[in-house]
């Protein structure tokens, strides 16, 4: 998992980069989370004083009122406080236009004294214009704050005056801040939420510190006071005035040099030994064997499992991952006698799963009538060389289509339909009716993003169903569609590293959905990709074994054979005859009950990959069921359900996100994914 | 390679202690020291590697060595040149090992002339690869020695020797840091800098600085830094220069971001204000007035080192202390003027700090930070420099940095400070805060800057702090400035009038600057006093003066002390032969039409006098000069020749007509009406009025 994480974090784009995505303003700030806590992006239509005037996009804000003195000024807040998860917020203000006010001719022209042309050194003369300004004050304030007032006159309001450059924290007299400000002037506001302090930017440069200790859930917020007065507000949408990236990357820095610099009391100051041991636990609990058993050598560690049991559950999960859930169930009953009868609940989600792949047209009792008796199961579980740490260097950027990537291209021949390595098998099971529509690779991506990857039945079409043979065009382009061609043994033979891909895919998954919306998309292109290297590199072995399929047709139930059918109906009742024993025996079962529902539905379509139901089928499903299993076995050995380093990625995921919840600000920089990242 | 850090140096004495027991009693005799002058080059080897066990990561070691006078056998071997290279690469490493103890282990080596020798074995090696075990240890030992800041640099690189260096400059990042250090230490002249650039050192920097470890980006950018100060042709050349597609500016841009190292940051905006400074770089530059000004000001928060805001605060006054723009631009910046307040007040609070470790700052303030009880001093100086440039220009900035709590106390026990640094930041904050004529009334005044002022000016022996307490002391000497009685009462006048015969040029301007300020509308005692003092003799001296600044402020003083009738008759009476000699003297010389209108408009004044008026009257030569010039196309001499005439014929005045008469008569009258058609007004406003006056 650390390896997929890293992986990972080398294909997203840079926590400050030039652009994220189509959305700057979400990009400044990657790790507020939006669902929870909405980022200020315009003015709010309703929290505002009568006076005040809004136009394009709320963004723009004007006077309306009679402006004749202080009992006249208006302020208006942004949508939504600043979260605290921002570490460090800005906006911008442009002053569009000054009130008819914003020159001060009261004032008695400033008193010219000075500057006499007279020392030796030549002394400039200043330019003699009048002081002009705007009334205007721009800042921060609580929800509720009277908005017949400037920001900075009340409780809970923070502002900085154009009239005199003065601050105004939560009272009436201010404090000599800055410099006055007028038409064409930007001035910035920064909210650091990690030192809780503001400050000000007027043109791009940096004023200082205005205020400090600010009160959590602040909104952007300006008033005015002046018919006339117009400005613009940038949340971000547009590129600022003032380099906030740098000072963004300043914070991270200091975040991460505080994390390092942590003190950490003696006992717990063998990190070499823990990192050693997490790494180890890690491997072995998923069942890496001979990397597990290398690193274990090179770091002189034990295990704490046998490495017959490793293997053992590595057999299993590549059993449940391949969809073979009925082989599963037996191997398990075998190599552990007594685990699934003590765990009724763990049977009855495998029994489920067994049938859902059965209607997949995936596990051994369905897949079984189809199978050429030449080839026995045993031949195609045999192992292959796991070759898929390849395919995910190559990883393509999460969420750009699932399109090959071109070097595997050049390698082989047969490459547009690893873009659904398990579809073309799917193809090949319903080839019965091989209708030679030609699909482009275009829709079977589409397809894979759905997660409309039927499991792959290995081996399932050979010899039996009729296949055509065509050669395939070599280098042939990812725009051409069709040849979605896979050799039956390739797929059947990486099965084995296959497995694996999809066991590190689950975990990352899992570990993604806690915290990183991005990982979603990523996902589904990683592990198209992962596959595609493994076929290729077997289908250069398996030359001979090619064939082609011609369309993807319409996946049938139980791979369209009427005697599977019948074996998965007879199934269903032994399970659904399970369900009702359980329910005797240990009460009822919300969970239970909903699976066994959600999978009978599946019956009740004709296409059922294609229904509201369709999700159970992705392979995807399978993982929560192997990890389950998994940690069952392991729990039963007495070792734990989890690895530690799992554990602690989410727990650290899961702090950040308290943090954020919390309004502690220093969240924003302490991102594991870009820790992690830059490690690299 | 000598290794590093400390885990080497555990490493050497973990060896040290291993081998200690059978070393005892040589440890006492130090026999190998004896071994070191053996023929035997085996036994010499060994006595080598002994020694280099002994004062590796032991200062004392070093000192007792250098004192038994090792060095020089050891630079014998060095230059022996039928010696195994292996033993020199030995030699070099004791060497190496030598020159990082202290200051004086590092000069004791220099003086035994091991820069030379290490130079010369760098040139007969270097037709071999310059990543051999030799060719690293002898850079890292120059860069030993360079670093301890006791090398004088070589008066003039011999371009052969640069290029080598500079060859071996491209790698491996360990020759790189070396050759970047030395050059950086080495680099101080203008022709220096030029040859530098000469013999490739603009493109070496510019490769350095993209290297990606930073202990060769760091010396590269103080490298970058002594090759671009104060010299505008070589900073024109590395504002240009780009490696890997981007301009030297824009990779010290890039090595100034805020999460670069510190003293990175520190350097890079050392030498990007170097380049704007030379003027390769404008104000205006989004690169200096935004990154560079603001990595400035925030090096000097309270949060740093003292080092690095000393370092900081040195370089924003250096930035800042020409260009309007980036004073009032600074002046806004972070509350820069209250931090500054901030450096006066941490007088007392790191006295008691220990001494720092691992400084790295520029070659320029080497060794500078060593002693931390000096740290307030410097912390003061910087502050006091900060302001002098922030208040240079604006009187808004001058206004609210005169406000800064207890800084005018601080200028003024700063002028009579025991360091001259200090005093020197004191005057230079007097002089941009006496640019303003409120302050010089009020403040001034009340803290009667003055009297230290004074002191400074009688008792400095730098020339550089008398030039700018000078300067400050002519804006005191302002006719509205309550201190110029104060002033004169203290021997003003004699002192400046002394300060006219130094050498130096801008002394001299100063002091007349000084005198004519003090002449104007001045009583008549002050005067004569000035005239006596100064002696015409003097005066002479200055007007033929080859700087043409003191020659105008020359004749400005004579203007100002001729003016009011009753001076100008009293002092014509006296002296008025050498004026009109001295006047006679400019219209006839080759000078500009500025020199020549000053000279004109003192004859103008002495025509404004009752006798005075004969002593242009009786010169028929000076009469026909002053027809000349008003006719010759300059609209300024024609003027102030016309008015020179009016005052000469003026009709009130006793024995004008006689005077008329005579003008008349040389066709003065005439010359009038033909300039009544010019089209300039302020010409023909006098033309008017003279042409009035005659009957």
């Amino acid at each position: 998992k650390m390896a997929t994480s890293s992986g990972r974090c080398s294909v997203e784009p840079p926590l400050f980069g030039p652009h994220t995505g189509h959305d700057p303003i979400k990009a400044l700030y990657p790790m507020v989370n939006e669902e929870e806590t909405p980022l200020p992006r315009c003015w709010s239509s309703k929290d505002k004083y009568s006076f005040i005037g809004l136009t394009q996009n709320n963004l723009r804000v004007h006077y309306k009122g009679h402006g004749k003195n202080h009992k006249d000024a208006a302020s208006v807040r942004a949508t939504n406080p600043i979260p605290a998860a921002c570490g460090l917020y800005y906006y911008e203000v442009k002053i569009v236009s000054k009130g008819r006010d914003g020159i001060n001719t009261d004032m008695p022209s400033k008193k010219k004294n000075g500057d006499v042309r007279m020392s030796p050194v030549n002394p400039g003369l200043r330019d003699d214009l009048l002081p002009e300004f705007v009334y205007m004050g721009i800042g921060l304030s609580s929800q509720g704050v009277n908005m017949n007032r400037l920001p900075g006159w009340d409780k809970n309001s923070f502002g900085y005056h154009g009239d005199d450059g003065h601050s105004f924290c939560s009272s009436g007299s201010g404090h000599p801040y800055g410099p006055t400000f007028t038409t064409g002037d930007v001035i910035g506001c920064g909210i650091n939420l990690i030192d809780n302090v503001c400050f000000y930017t007027k043109n791009g440069h940096y004023l200082g510190v205005a205020f400090t200790d600010l009160p959590p859930q602040l909104y952007p917020t300006v008033g005015l006071q002046t018919p006339g007065e117009v400005v613009d507000a940038n949340f971000g949408q547009a590129p600022f005035v003032f380099d906030i990236g740098e000072m963004m990357r300043e914070s991270q820095c200091r975040v991460r040099t505080t994390i390092q610099n942590f003190p950490v009391p003696d006992t717990y100051g063998q990190w070499q030994t823990m990192l050693h041991r997490m790494v180890s636990t890690y491997l072995v609990h998923h069942g890496y064997c001979a990397t597990a058993e290398a690193f274990a050598r090179s770091t002189s560690q034990d295990f704490d499992e046998e490495l017959t049991s490793i293997k053992n559950r590595q057999k299993i999960q590549k059993l449940v991952l391949g969809g073979r859930l009925g082989e599963a169930i037996e191997t398990v009953q075998q190599l552990y006698p007594g685990l699934l009868e003590n765990n009724h609940n763990l049977l009855f989600m495998l029994k489920v799963r067994q049938f859902i792949e059965m209607v997949n047209g995936t596990d051994t009792e369905v897949r079984g009538v189809s199978r050429s008796p030449s080839r026995p199961p045993t031949h195609e579980s045999s192992p292959s060389p796991p070759c898929w740490s390849n395919g995910r260097t190559t990883d393509p950027v999460p969420g750009t289509s699932s399109t090959p990537p071109s070097s595997s291209t050049t390698s082989t021949p047969v490459i547009q339909q690893h873009t659904s390595v398990i579809q073309s098998t799917k193809n090949v099971i319903s080839s019965g009716q091989t209708s030679a529509s030609p699909v482009t690779t275009e829709e079977l991506n589409q397809r894979n993003a759905q997660d409309l990857r039927a499991s792959s039945p290995p081996s399932a079409t050979n010899g039996t169903t009729p296949v055509i043979h065509l050669p395939v065009p070599s280098g042939s382009s990812s725009s051409s569609s069709s040849s979605s061609s896979t050799s039956s043994n390739s797929s059947s033979n990486m099965h084995d590293s296959d497995t694996e891909m999809e066991c590190m895919e689950a975990n990352s998954h899992h570990l993604q959905e806690t915290n990183n919306s991005l990982g979603d998309t990523s996902h589904s292109n990683g592990f198209s990709n992962g596959f595609s290297k493994d076929i290729d590199i077997q289908d250069d072995e398996n030359e001979e074994a090619m064939e082609v399929e011609n369309s993807v047709g319409s996946r049938k139930m139980c791979g369209g054979n009427p005697d599977a059918i019948g074996r998965m109906l007879a199934f269903g009742k032994e399970v659904q005859h399970m369900s009702q024993v359980l329910r005797r025996e240990l009460g009822k079962n919300d969970h239970n009950k909903k699976i066994l529902q959600d999978a009978f539905s599946l019956l009740a379509y004709n296409d059922p990959w294609n229904s509201p139901v369709g999700w159970q089928l992705d392979p995807l499903q399978r993982e929560p069921v192997c990890q389950s299993l998994n940690s069952a076995i392991l729990e039963s050995h007495h070792l734990p359900r989890r690895p530690p380093l799992e554990i602690c990625v989410a727990h650290t995921k899961q702090l950040i996100s308290l943090m954020s919840r919390s309004g502690i600000g220093s969240c924003a920089f302490a991102s594991v994914d870009s820790l992690l990242g830059s490690q690299q | 390679v000598e290794p590093h850090g400390p885990v080497c140096k555990l490493l050497h004495l973990h060896l040290i202690m291993e081998v200690l027991p059978t070393y005892m009693d040589v440890e006492h005799s130090r026999a190998y020291i004896d071994q070191l002058y053996s023929n035997d080059s085996h036994k010499c080897f060994q006595a080598v590697s002994e020694l280099k066990f002994a004062v590796i990561g032991s200062v004392r070691e070093k000192g007792t060595i250098i004192e038994q006078g090792v060095v020089v056998r050891l630079l014998q071997i060095l230059r022996s040149s039928e010696l195994d290279i292996l033993l020199k690469t030995e030699v070099v490493t004791v060497l190496n090992s030598l020159a990082k103890g202290l200051p004086e282990h590092a000069s004791s080596l220099v003086q035994a002339g091991l820069l030379p020798a290490l130079w010369e074995q760098i040139e007969t090696c270097a037709g071999g690869s310059g990543t051999s075990a030799y060719t690293q240890m002898i850079l890292c030992c120059l860069r030993s020695v360079y670093r301890q800041g006791c090398a004088p640099p070589p008066p003039s690189w011999d371009h052969k020797l640069l290029t080598t260096l500079i060859q071996h400059g491209y790698h491996p990042p360990s020759n790189q840091e070396c050759v970047a250090n030395i050059l950086a230490h080495a680099c101080k002249t203008c022709e220096q800098q030029q040859q530098l650039v000469d013999a490739g050192g603009a493109d070496l920097v510019a490769c350095m600085l993209c290297s990606p470890v930073s202990r060769v980006q760091l010396p590269a950018l103080h490298c970058l830094a002594a090759m671009c100060y104060k010299n505008e042709r070589v900073s024109s050349i590395l504002a240009t220069k780009s490696y890997g597609g981007k301009a030297v500016p824009d990779l010290l841009v890039g090595l100034m971001a805020r999460d670069r190292p510190r003293d990175m940051q520190l350097a890079a905006a050392t030498s990007l204000t170097f380049l704007h400074r030379a003027g390769a770089l404008s104000a205006d530059d989004p690169k200096i007035i935004f990154k560079t000004l603001q990595c400035l000001v925030r090096m000097c928060r309270r949060d740093r080192e003292v080092w690095e805001r000393v370092e900081a605060a040195n370089t924003l006054a250096y930035l800042t202390e020409v260009s309007t723009e980036l004073q009032r631009t600074a002046a806004m910046t972070d509350h820069l003027i209250h931090t500054m307040n901030d450096y006066l007040k941490d007088t007392t609070s790191s006295a008691g700090a220990s001494a720092p470790q691992g400084i790295c700052g520029s070659p320029i303030s080497c060794r500078q930070y060593d002693n931390p009880s000096t740290w307030p001093e410097l912390m003061l100086e910087a502050a006091l420099k900060v302001y002098a440039s922030l208040g240079a220009n604006d009187e808004d900035i001058r206004q609210r940095v005169i406000k800064t709590d207890g800084l005018m106390n601080t200028i003024v026990t700063s002028l009579s400070a025991a360091c001259p640094a200090v005093q020197l930041a004191a005057v230079r904050c007097l002089h941009s805060l006496s640019r303003s004529v409120h302050t010089l009334r009020t403040t001034f005044q009340d803290h009667m800057v003055w009297r230290p002022l004074m002191t400074v000016l009688k008792t400095s022996s730098s020339e550089e702090l008398v030039t700018v307490a000078s300067s400050t002391l002519c804006n005191l000497l302002l006719e509205f400035s309550p201190s110029k009685e104060h002033i004169l009462d203290q021997g003003a006048v004699e002192f400046l009038c002394g300060l006219t015969r130094r050498p130096h040029p801008g002394l001299r301007l100063n002091a007349v600057w000084a005198l004519m300020n003090m002449a104007f509308q001045a009583e008549h005692r002050v005067k004569v006093s000035i005239l006596h003092h100064l002696g015409t003799d003097q005066i002479f001296r200055l007007l033929s003066d080859t700087d043409v600044h003191i020659l105008m402020k020359t004749l400005g003083l004579l203007r100002n002390l001729l003016s009011t009738k009753g001076h100008i008759d009293q002092i014509m009476q006296c002296h008025g032969k050498e004026i009109m000699q001295a006047i006679i003297l400019i219209l006839e010389g080759e000078h500009s039409a500025e020199v020549k209108e000053q000279a004109l408009c003192i004859l103008a004044n002495i025509a404004d006098g009752d006798m005075a008026k004969n002593a242009i009257m009786s010169n028929e030569d000076v009469l026909k000069k002053l027809m000349n010039y008003m006719v010759i196309p300059n609209v300024k001499l024609q003027i102030a020749a016309t008015f020179c005439i009016s005052n000469l014929i003026w009709n009130v005045e006793e024995g004008a007509a006689e005077r008329q008469n005579k003008l008349r008569d040389m066709g003065v009258y005439k010359l009038l009406q033909n300039l009544m058609t010019t089209t300039d007004t302020a010409l023909f406003d006098k033309v008017k009025t003279a042409l009035q006056q005659f009957h």
